[in-house]
């Protein structure tokens, strides 16, 4: 799987894109694979604030939840609807399925986040375990 | 012992091929000092026959083949002999809770169709597998409103179930959430202008009961409306089901939050019961219990399977809707089978017989005492005020063979001498005639009693 | 590829189809008639007003005889304790003894009404008072509470007791330590009870890391909740130690009892420093499972707690008669109507006598005995992840077969093929892939040689043909159920087509 270039990535694994003031946020392949059939996606809504490292939703398998942490701060200003009643298209296509878009509090932020590269290193080295 | 399966030769053979000497060796990890180098002082061991004969000495001192005329949440009806002999059945009696779901389909079907009925019978999208009682599904109820509201008060009506209330109340404590009770109007129903004085902004739910604790019917569209268009929901509590054959269920509560122990679940001094709750299916992810999922298998074969699950502690932990692990399931599978034999033709009979011999015991006991809360209409439920003490009156229908009304000063200090009366479709006319006789000995002659104090709790 | 192996315990046989009961339901049928009416009948519309409910919508009609077909074919779908060994480590699946059930339907208690004059509920009461006794002598405690109606609700309402302790010591305290190895339901009863919950770390041989205890404890910590023996069925031997590091700084210890049939009449939680520990009837004491419920949570406390119970409590007054008592100004409050799961204390206390000292003493040696059975006899078939001794219970991982691809679920689930019913699969936590088996005194050597083989077959086929193993259960009414498909697009209640 291929990780796009022009993406962010955290340790948590979300991908943020951004160009600029605004950003869009979903998590990476890699998550859903280790995470398997995604049932339920849990989102804010629009106008909720989300704060950087902290978490603003939350994934749901059959049999385990897991958080999801927010790339970088700022205000939510739309959610992927389609998520709610079909959450099997992040299995599909978790870098072409969005979760939320948001204004960026401050886009400095992506400076500290993983590149590509980098990211594709760190779950190399988390999958051999 | 009759229950080891093992000889004294097995267990030689057994410690032998572990490599132990003996069994002290297994029990080597408890340091020594508080290991028990004595027997336990618990009765010696017993005959299957004696048990049996300690028992039934102890079901005769619980004096039995008494009228019955007590119901406050605990009502005693007919229970269908085959929903023994169903629940009987060892595959039923002894699986525990169906995790491996190829092999617990009857379980999983079974609390499938439980929910179904549920939902008919409640007006609601979804109901959960049960949980442990009325009272603690009316707080898990008060909680999932806090959770889906995103506010912390709730407001209770004072004609809910005084113990209810209590455990709501030591739930709340600890939840930080302030409780507000409104009181009842002389109809004996919620006092819709203080409840509207009451609900605002911070006002997560209403819980009301419904037929309330003095049987009265309450004007559940009024208190929808109330708490709807200040934002709050309505959690609508029922202690006696039987009602849902001829009352209208509380349709427009956003939940419902149930006893169903008059569904062919014995008395039983009080437990094990029958909680249950009932939702729209947009409020599902915030119900707490277990639910069953109809899906199929590989083969395209119907079957069944516990879901949702991850909104339960063995997967949430901390997070968990609640902290609720098992549910009452053979209870429940009482109630569902309950509920199929009387169904939707019998169990509107059975409703009208409990309607029919409360009307006629309010209106005999209205000739000579005072029959509260009349203006609105009731189930199977009454409240009878006396000139004479309640304990006094329990105690002479003692001597009957009766066992009588509720006192109901310990609750509600400020009706005086009410009882809390109830009769269902087993209440027979000469009971009512001997209790109503009875009850009517002394009225106006009140002179206390000596036997008072031993009936008073 | 060798021959399947033949199945010594299982053989398939008939299994009838049933569908729902709405799909038999039809305008007519009946199961019920209700003696005529002794009293004037009622004009329901005059009654009730527009609160009379003038249709039961879906509700079902059929006869008495399709309801006995339907539950009793039913219930052949269901493994049960009296079909087989039934290996659910921590749920302690042992034999429900039949006259409990006899006793609990007596009319005197089973009709007995909770509201009923203390004059005539004496029985009752002495119920109550029994079982209390029994109970507070086998644990090693003072007092106790028979009300919560399950063991999540005894943790419940032992948490409530903490904190009303540490408050009347002016300061509530923060915190609660939960191992990592703990059921899910302790942290979720400190979350209820407003404890945030701090986890505590398990060390090399599965028992608490003394050491992180000590450094870990402070006055913000109200209790530890220590499950005894823990979830890999090891008592915990250093617990002289962490019960004195938690009262040196004023803190509780919890016990969750779930466990406490490995103890019974060798050691009581009471003399290795426990303050206050919850039971479960349904394991410990035989009560029945049910098909998930009812539970019992009885909670036992050391006396310096006994204030605090919930109310009511029962006393025995001037007279000798027996009581309640309401009136208990620092109880904590009510966690439930009445007064808990009466007819599980019925069971519970008949279990009791049955057994006798001596009885219940050789229960748990036979209970440890048997797991060390099992852990001696699939030694080397798969992975022991922790060689502390067992015991009664002794988790395995999946660690062999999962190279082959094979997950602990479906060694559970081919295991069901064999005539059993699966162990606990993936927990205790903090062991990946975790098998968990306790078997419980009520099984006979031969029942656990039939495991044992079984088990052994299994790790057998895993290694010569794991697709197999993968696609099982093979002998099932159902295959292998989509539980993707349920989540996704809930389907929780039957409606007409």
């Amino acid at each position: 799987m291929s990780y796009p270039a022009d993406f962010r990535y955290t340790k948590e694994h979300e991908w943020i894109k951004s160009d600029g003031k605004t950003a869009t946020i979903g998590i990476t392949d890699y998550a859903q694979g280790s995470l398997g059939d995604i049932v339920f996606v849990d989102l804010p809504k629009p106008g909720a604030e989300i704060t950087a490292g902290k978490t603003f939703g939350s994934v749901e398998s059959v049999k385990a939840v897991s958080d999801l942490y927010a790339p970088a701060s700022g205000t939510v200003t739309d959610v992927n609807g389609e998520l709610a009643t079909a959450p099997e298209k992040i299995n599909k296509d978790a870098h072409g399925s969005w979760m939320m878009k948001v204004t960026l509090k401050n886009p400095g932020e992506l400076n500290g986040l993983l590149s590509a590269a980098d990211y594709e290193k760190f779950v190399a080295e988390e999958g051999g375990h | 012992m009759r229950y080891l399966p093992k000889s004294p030769a097995d267990r030689e053979a057994i410690l032998k091929a572990i490599g132990a000497r003996s069994i002290d060796d297994l029990f080597a990890p408890i340091p020594a000092e508080y290991r028990l180098n004595r027997d336990l002082k618990v009765p010696r061991q017993m005959a299957e026959s004696e048990i049996v004969d300690w028992f039934r000495e102890r079901s005769r001192e619980n004096g039995d083949s008494y009228a019955m005329f007590l119901g406050a949440g605990a009502y005693y009806h007919y229970r269908p002999v085959i929903i023994d002999s169903l629940i009987s059945r060892g595959e039923f009696l002894t699986a525990y809770t169906p995790y491996q779901a190829e092999i617990s389909q009857g379980t999983l079907q079974s609390i499938f169709e439980f929910q179904t009925m549920i939902c008919e019978l409640t007006g609601m999208e979804v109901a959960n597998a049960s949980m442990y009682d009325g009272s603690t599904a009316a707080t898990e109820a008060v909680m999932m409103a806090v959770r889906l509201t995103g506010r912390r008060a709730a407001v209770v009506a004072r004609n809910v179930h005084p113990e209810y209330r209590e455990v709501l109340a030591t739930y709340a404590f600890h939840q930080d959430m302030p409780l507000t009770t409104v009181r009842y109007s002389d109809s004996g129903r919620v006092d819709l202008k203080e409840l509207e004085k009451s609900v605002n902004q911070d006002t997560a739910c209403v819980l009301i009961q419904s037929p309330n604790f003095f049987g009265t019917i309450e004007d559940v569209d009024a208190v929808a409306e109330i708490a709807h268009k200040n934002g709050a929901m309505l959690v609508a509590s029922i202690s006696e089901v039987v009602s849902l054959g001829i009352v209208e269920p509380p349709r427009q509560a956003d939940v419902v939050a149930m006893e169903a122990q008059s569904f062919g679940v014995p008395l039983g001094f009080g437990g094990p019961y029958c909680g249950v709750i009932a939702t729209r299916e947009k409020y599902v992810r915030q119900m707490p219990g277990r639910l069953v999922g109809q899906t199929n298998d590989r083969n395209g074969k119907r079957g069944f399977v516990l879901t949702l699950a991850t909104r339960e502690q063995h997967i949430r932990r901390e997070k968990a809707t609640s902290n609720i692990c098992t549910n009452q399931a053979l209870v429940a599978l009482m109630a569902n089978i309950f509920m199929t034999i009387y169904g939707k033709v019998g169990l509107k009979e059975l409703a009208k017989q409990n309607l029919a011999k409360t009307a006629y015991a309010a209106q005999q006991f209205g000739k000579h005492a005072k029959v509260l809360f009349s203006a609105g209409a009731r189930f199977n439920e009454f409240v009878v005020q006396t000139s004479e003490d309640p304990y006094a009156i329990n105690s002479r229908l003692l001597g009957h063979k009766i066992i009588g009304g509720l006192p109901l000063k310990k609750f509600y200090p400020e009706l005086g001498n009410a009882g809390l009366w109830c009769c269902t479709e087993l209440t027979t006319r000469a009971a009512i005639d001997g209790a109503v006789n009875t009850v009517n000995e002394s009225q106006g002659s009140a002179k206390p009693s000596r036997e008072v104090a031993e009936v008073t709790r | 590829m060798k021959p399947r192996p033949t199945i010594r315990k299982a053989t398939t046989h008939v299994n009838q189809n049933e569908g729902l009961i709405f799909e038999k339901s039809s305008a007519g049928k009946a199961a019920w008639r209700l003696p005529p009416l002794d009293v004037p009948e009622v004009d329901t519309a005059k009654l009730l007003g527009s609160a009379e409910r003038k249709d039961l919508g879906h509700m079902p009609e059929v006869s008495e005889i399709e309801i006995i077909r339907h539950f009793t074919r039913m219930s052949t779908w269901n493994y049960a304790i009296d079909l087989g060994m039934y290996p659910l480590g921590s749920c302690t699946m042992k034999y429900n003894p039949r006259v409990n059930e006899v006793v609990s339907r007596l009319d005197g208690l089973a009709n007995g009404h909770p509201y009923q004059p203390e004059r005539v509920s004496q029985g009752a009461l002495r119920i109550l008072k029994t079982l209390s006794d029994c109970l507070i002598e086998i644990t090693g405690m003072d007092a106790i509470t028979l009300q919560p109606a399950a063991g999540a609700h005894g943790e419940f309402t032992g948490l409530l007791l903490v904190r009303a302790h540490h408050q009347s010591k002016g300061h509530a305290r923060k915190k609660i330590l939960i191992p990592d190895s703990a059921h899910g339901t302790n942290p979720a009863t400190a979350a209820t009870v407003g404890y945030a919950v701090e986890n505590l770390k398990s060390n090399s041989q599965g028992m608490v890391d003394v050491a992180a205890l000590a450094s870990q404890m402070n006055e913000d910590v109200a209790a530890l909740m220590l499950t005894n023996p823990n979830t890999l069925g090891v008592f915990e031997q250093e617990i002289h130690k962490i019960a004195d590091i938690m009262h040196a700084k004023g803190g509780l210890l919890y016990m969750d009892g779930a466990n406490m049939n490995a103890l019974v009449g060798k050691v009581r939680p009471g003399d290795f420093g426990v303050d206050l520990m919850h039971l479960n009837l349904h394991k410990t004491f035989s009560t029945p499972h049910g098909g998930g419920g009812p539970g019992s949570g009885p909670v036992a406390v050391k006396k310096i707690l006994e204030p605090y119970l919930p109310t009511p409590v029962v006393i025995t007054k001037p007279d000798g008669a027996l009581g309640f008592e309401y009136t208990r100004p620092q109880s904590v409050g009510r966690v439930r109507a009445f007064y808990g799961n009466f007819g599980m204390f019925v069971r519970a206390l008949a279990y009791t006598l049955a057994n006798g000292p001596d009885g219940l003493r050789q229960t748990t040696e036979d209970a440890v005995l048997n797991a060390n059975y099992i852990r001696k006899g699939l030694e080397g078939a798969y992975d022991l992840p922790y060689a502390t001794p067992s015991m009664h219970e002794v988790v395995f991982s999946d660690k062999l077969q999962a190279k082959k691809g094979v997950k602990t679920m479906d060694i559970a689930k081919r295991l069901i093929d064999y005539g059993f019913h699966p162990y606990t699969t993936a927990f205790p936590l903090i062991v990946p892939g975790a098998l968990m088996i306790e078997p419980t005194e009520s099984e006979s050597k031969e029942e656990m040689d039939l495991f044992i083989d079984a088990m052994k077959s299994i790790a057998e086929e895993v290694e010569e043909d794991p697709e197999m193993v993968l696609a099982a259960p093979h002998t099932t009414r159902v295959s292998r159920l989509d539980e993707v498909a349920a989540a996704r697009k809930p389907v929780l209640r039957w409606k007409p087509s």
